[in-house]
Formats: structure tokens, sequence, C-alpha cells
């Protein structure tokens, strides 16, 4: 598990000292272009920052109300007996569906189960792991305009699938 | 999509939050949600900023064109109907690249440059050809190395260790990635045999 670990917290910085190396081996003024990404970076965030207020109360909504808890009981019996978590369900549901909801949707997860349980470990996996698939798919296919997509939306919705059941074993793996 | 999800959701909290008695939770939350998000959004406008800014050295280098020599052997097999053509393959190359060190800005425009050749070489401009259908399936695939975005909420919220999960974010992504590209090339050698027959 030490070497997971260390794999994984040497990931950032390496990337990080690889590319500013390589921009200055190609002697390109680093500081100044660092600058001007990190103001686009700005703007991203203010982008999508109202819409993160309409969806973290919708989502507080559905939590606070209760809705949640009842979904989840109601859909435990059959989780448990293929031994996975029902807390994470609302996640893998809005996940292919949009970017900033499953954000919405994670946070409120890891929030009320603890970000390094089991549960909050699964959640943050699904979302490094896995894309907003159906948006994905929009953006290619109207790009050239094609009209048949043949099986790509089952084709991604089975990498996506596999990829939440492998969250799930992953974590109980390396972490417990 | 969001139009219809994001009223159903409010309404169907507040009718459940007064069957349930929940309705000063409701209220509570409704205040704190919106704070939450400013939280968040700070967290993130650090790691955004800092993110976007290490990239922009990257775009702004060669990296992304030095780095498609290495996806050549994963290439020529994912694409074997781009063989012969090396600037498609290189438009492939250069969208997986900018997926793989984040650049999300980058990647979808490199991206619908691909797509925009590969229709020129498809037979049927209606349907999507077999390496389009491989190249969106890819895209689907999360192929980020450093997941960012979870990383900042995970720091928001007070994580021991944020960036423990990047290992084994790795593999999974390689699970699925693998699971869906193996899929719809079954489906595809499947399709073709169905057109054999019927020939």
């Amino acid at each position: 598990m030490e070497a997971i670990n260390f794999i994984s917290n040497l990931a950032m910085p390496i990337v990080i000292i690889v590319i500013i190396i390589y921009g200055l081996i190609e002697k390109n003024k680093v500081f100044d272009i660092f600058l001007e990404g990190a103001k686009e970076g700005i703007e991203i965030v203010l982008n999508i920052f109202p819409t993160l207020v309409g969806l973290f109360v919708a989502i507080g909504a559905l939590r606070s109300s209760g809705i949640l808890d009842m979904i989840t009981y109601v859909i435990q019996p059959v989780l448990t007996m293929i031994e996975f978590p029902s807390e994470i369900m609302p996640l893998t549901l809005i996940r292919p569906i949009s970017g900033s909801a499953s954000i919405a949707v994670a946070t409120d997860i890891m929030k009320n189960y603890g970000v390094d349980t089991f549960i909050g470990l699964v959640a943050s996996i699904i979302m490094g792991s896995t894309e907003t698939t159906l948006y994905t798919i929009a953006v290619y296919t109207s790009s050239v305009g094609v009209k048949k997509t043949r099986f790509v939306l089952l084709a991604s919705l089975i990498g996506d699938f596999i990829g939440i059941i492998a969250s799930v074993i992953i974590v109980k793996f390396f972490f417990y | 999509m969001l139009n219809s999800i994001w009223p159903f959701f409010i309404i169907i909290s507040f009718f459940y939050a007064i069957i349930s008695g929940n309705l000063d939770n409701l209220n509570k939350s409704i205040l704190e949600s919106a704070q939450d998000a400013v939280n968040l959004c700070i967290s993130l406008l650090g790691s955004m900023c800092l993110w976007n800014g290490i990239m922009q050295i990257a775009n702004k280098s060669s990296a992304i064109e030095k780095l498609t020599d290495f996806l050549k052997p994963f290439i020529n097999k994912l694409f074997p109907e781009m063989k012969e053509n090396n600037q498609i393959k290189k438009e492939i190359s250069m969208n997986i690249i900018a997926n793989v060190l984040g650049l999300g800005n980058a990647a979808t425009p490199l991206g619908i440059k691909a797509m925009k050749s590969m229709q020129r070489e498809n037979k049927d401009k209606n349907t999507l050809s077999n390496s389009m259908l491989i190249f969106i399936v890819l895209n689907t695939a999360s192929l980020q190395l450093i997941p960012t975005t979870i990383i900042a909420i995970r720091n928001s919220l007070g994580s021991e260790n944020s960036t423990k999960i990047v290992f084994p974010v790795w593999i999974v992504t390689a699970l699925a990635a693998f699971a869906a590209v193996f899929t719809a090339k079954l489906l595809i050698k499947r399709e073709e045999k169905n057109k054999k027959w019927k020939q």
C-alpha cells in the first residue's frame, strides 16, 4: 500500500516538473506563459460557478428532504446482493449525463460520508476515471452531422459500468 | 437536460420534505448549499489556475506533438483503416495526448478536427465509420493523467491525502477504456460478419 500511495503522490509533482523543464529546454518564458494560462483558469471557474450554485442547491434539497435516503433504502437490498454501496448510486446515475451535476453529487456524498472513507474513495475514483459520456458523444457526433451513431453509446456505457464496478473493487483491494 | 432535471429535483424535494417532516432541514440546506458552492469554487479556483497555467506551458511547447510518437503502435492497432493516413493519425494522437495531459480546452477542438478529417474518408456520411466510433469511445474514457478536479474537491473537503486516489484511478481508467474499446471492436466484427452473410 505504501508503494501505491507513493506513486500516487509522485504523479502530480512529476508532471509539473517535466512540463516546466520541457518549457525551459525550448527556451520559453515559462512564467509569463504560466500566468497566461492561470488567468484562463479563473474564467473557467467563474463560468461554472453559477451552474454549481444551482446544482448544489438542488442536490442539497434532495439530500435534506430525505428523498435520497429513501431511494437508497429502497434499492439497498438489490445492491447489497452484489456488494455495491447504495450510497454511490446517485453518482453513477448522473455521471454520464452532466459533468457539473456529478461534481455536485460527488461533493454531497463525500461531505456526508467522509472524504477518506470507503464511500468517499469510491466516489473519488469514479469521478476521476469516468467522463460525461453523453455530452462527449453529442459534441463529436454533432460536429460532423452524423445521425446514425451505431453502438457508440452502448460501448461507452459498458466502459463506464466496468469503471464503476472496478472502482468499488479497487478501493476494497487497495485501501481496506 | 438540466432544464428538466433541475426543477424536477427541487420540486420533488419540496413535496417530500413536507410529507416526511424535513422542512426545517430543507431550509437549512438551501442556504448552506449555496455557501458550499462558493467554498468549492474558491478551492477549484486555486487548482484550476495552477493546472491551466502549467498546461499552457505544455501547450506552447512542442510537447503534444513530440509525445504523439509514443502512441503510434496503439493508434495503428486501434485505427486499422487509417494505417496509410498519417495526417489523421497525427490529429487523433494529438487529441489523445491533450486528454491525457488534461488540456480540456485544447482536446475538444483537436478532436473535432480529427472527426472532420475522418468524416472526409467516411463512405457513408450519415453513419459513424469504425474509426470515428473508436475515437469517440476513447474520448468518453477519461484518459486524464492527473484527475485535477476531484483532487481539488477532496482537498476542499479536508482530505488527509487528496492525491492518494491517483494510482487507483489509472487502473480503473485503463480497465474501463479497455472494456469500452473491446466492446466496440467486438460489435464491429459481428456487424461485418453479418454483412458477409447477407451477401
